[in-house]
């Protein structure tokens, strides 16, 4: 894994690197707002030296305001840029939604795992998502699309509480119109002109029954929704180390050093985030 | 070879040390022994039997700024570079290993600030006469002469310090000491193996630590941890004594064109510690977070990094202000049906 994004060892490792905001857009709109930040990165060598896996996660200051934990929504083939989509809810993600193009952030980081994206070469890959859980899923699609002949099959399902609710709108809408990858999109309730599936993601999952055969599913939403998916992919015939999924945990540090992020003796920030279901089996510890 | 050092030279010693280092010290606050950087040799006390914080208030303060920052219409970083030369002196043994708990911490792939200080400091050590009432650094690997995670270590052997000196840059700085040190006789090194004895032998309690990795992992759903919760006020201040407690927060203090972030010591026995921003908690309970602190100690960090973190040093006992004993509670798990 690549991290040569990473600050050296010398120095502080707390101290961010200054990006600024290229491009901001509206991904949900409303009292649930999702924005997607393209973010690229003033030092010239940081950004022309820019690598990090799918699934990994970079730590965003909004200098004066505090900091936040977020999984990179772009693929690191796209270089030069990383991109962020972030639900509005806290402080900091409050005041980051009110930011414009032009201004400065801190971004520090990857951190993380990743998806075993080399691991994966001429697998099936299916992505399981719900609501602001698809970020690191668009994420390994991306990455997933721009090295399309090193994988089989893509199949994307992806649901929200409201078609308002569904992030990448677009994205999905396109690449349903493409023969390379399959889109399975669902809503919660009913909506006049939506002809997609309607229910909870995990009953979409049985109706698109993907086969186990040769097959990764990865799953990110939230825990409730993740807890069905599991059991249903579990129902479909995959086995525990073809599940895998990402854990979130409040963070300070990204580093397993302030503490909080644990579920027992495992730190979410640098071990994880992403686990295998027989991995996450097996863990002690609240979650 | 082993040198003495007149307890009438170590104001000499200091005033020397203070002209190259920084020096940290025991100092008598109104009653309270607490570390802290010196001006004058004349602050120092070295009759004590342990600071109320940990040595680890030297390296990781309780507040501290990571970097400072400009922002508004040309945002800029500034994070302090340079460190200087340190000397703690005073350190009692179970303090000094604390530290080699928390370098696994700090000083792993993330080279913390930390990290910088420590390789810069000189750890003087003062080994225990009198170990306190609710000492227990014999049952951790540890021990009221354990000078092995020092620069050099000092006994008090009456008129004079037996001074060992432990690694090079120890040896370095008693070297720079000149004629204030002087070689010890037989009789000295006779007479702090009689104080060792006697100071192991006046340490009264014991933690079973036997298996305790193991024992834990057998009882997390016990409800005995909810019985040792329902005492626990979630006060922190354990964690606050604690030397090997470690966790922090991180915010950001600001003026108009500027500020700093800034880190502060944080408890796990807090609610908000782990709250998500969805409001979402995995340790809502007090028996989570009591849980928590327990096996971070003594099941978790010994799984990543073989080692225990607690160094025996009772001050989590002192403090509580609802007698919650460690010791006991770690002796009881030994009972607990899984």
């Amino acid at each position: 894994m690549s991290m040569s994004m990473t600050v050296p060892l010398t120095m502080n490792p707390y101290v961010p690197w200054l990006a600024s905001i290229d491009d901001i857009r509206d991904e949900v709109i409303g009292e649930r707002a999702i924005k997607t930040f393209r973010l690229s990165f003033q030092d010239e060598t940081v950004r022309n030296t820019l690598n990090y896996v799918p699934g990994q996660c970079v730590m965003v200051s909004v200098l004066g305001e505090g900091e936040c934990m977020f999984a990179i929504s772009s693929s690191p083939t796209e270089k030069v840029y990383l991109e962020v989509s972030v639900m509005k809810l806290g402080k900091v993600t409050s005041i980051l939604h009110e930011c414009e193009v032009g201004d400065v952030l801190g971004v520090r980081g990857p951190y993380g795992n990743g998806f075993d994206v080399n691991g994966w070469k001429g697998k099936n890959i299916i992505t399981v998502g719900g609501g602001i859980g698809q970020p690191p899923l668009r994420s390994l699609i991306r990455y997933v699309l721009a090295n399309r002949g090193d994988y089989g099959k893509l199949d994307i399902i992806y649901g929200a509480r409201t078609s308002n609710d569904l992030s990448f709108k677009q994205e999905l809408f396109d690449l349903e119109k493409r023969d390379d990858a399959d889109v399975h999109l669902s809503i919660d309730v009913e909506e006049e002109g939506w002809t997609q599936f309607v229910g909870f993601v995990p009953d979409n999952l049985l109706e698109v029954a993907p086969s186990p055969d040769n097959a990764i599913a990865i799953t990110c939403g939230p825990p409730i929704m993740i807890h069905f998916v599991i059991q249903n992919l579990l129902k479909l015939g995959f086995a525990e180390n073809q599940i895998f999924t990402t854990l979130e945990m409040r963070m300070k540090c990204g580093i397993g050093k302030c503490g909080r992020c644990n579920i027992g003796n495992v730190y979410v920030c640098k071990d994880g985030p992403v686990f295998s279901y027989a991995q996450i089996k097996n863990m002690k510890g609240e979650r | 070879m082993n040198m003495i050092l007149p307890k009438s030279k170590v104001h000499e010693l200091v005033e020397n040390a203070l002209k190259d280092y920084e020096v940290v010290a025991p100092t008598d606050n109104e009653g309270l022994i607490v570390f802290k950087q010196i001006t004058n040799p004349s602050e120092v006390t070295l009759d004590f039997l342990n600071t109320v914080l940990p040595v680890k208030a030297v390296l990781l303060q309780q507040t501290e700024t990571l970097f400072t920052f400009s922002h508004g219409k040309s945002v800029t970083i500034n994070a302090p570079e340079t460190v200087g030369e340190i000397i703690i002196l005073g350190v009692r043994p179970c303090d000094a290993q604390s530290l080699v708990i928390l370098d696994h911490v700090f000083a792993d792939e993330y080279k913390d600030p930390y990290v910088k200080k420590r390789e810069n400091t000189i750890l003087i050590g003062l080994n225990c006469l009198t170990p306190g009432v609710n000492c227990f650094c014999t049952s951790v690997e540890g021990g009221p002469f354990s000078g092995e995670y020092t620069d050099i270590q000092l006994t008090d052997i009456g008129e004079n310090y037996l001074v060992e000196v432990e690694t090079d840059k120890g040896k370095a700085f008693i070297e720079s000491m000149g004629d204030l040190v002087t070689p010890a006789s037989e009789e000295d090194e006779k007479k702090k193996r009689e104080l060792e004895n006697k100071a192991k032998s006046a340490i009264q309690r014991v933690m079973n630590t036997d298996e305790i990795v193991d024992r834990l992992e057998k009882i997390f759903e016990s409800s005995f941890w909810r019985g040792i919760a329902l005492k626990c006020l979630g006060c922190a201040a354990c964690t606050y004594v604690c030397p090997t407690c470690h966790c922090f927060d991180m915010q950001d203090e600001t003026t108009f064109t500027g500020g700093a972030r800034i880190r502060v010591w944080d408890s796990c026995m807090y609610p908000e510690y782990t709250r998500h921003a969805s409001g979402y908690n995995p340790r809502p309970e007090r028996m989570n977070r009591v849980r928590n602190r327990v096996y971070h100690k003594y099941n978790y960090f010994p799984k990543n990094c073989d080692v225990i973190a607690c160094v025996g040093c009772g001050r989590c006992i002192e403090v509580c202000p609802v007698n919650i004993d460690i010791i006991d509670v770690i002796n009881k798990t030994s009972e607990v049906n899984p």
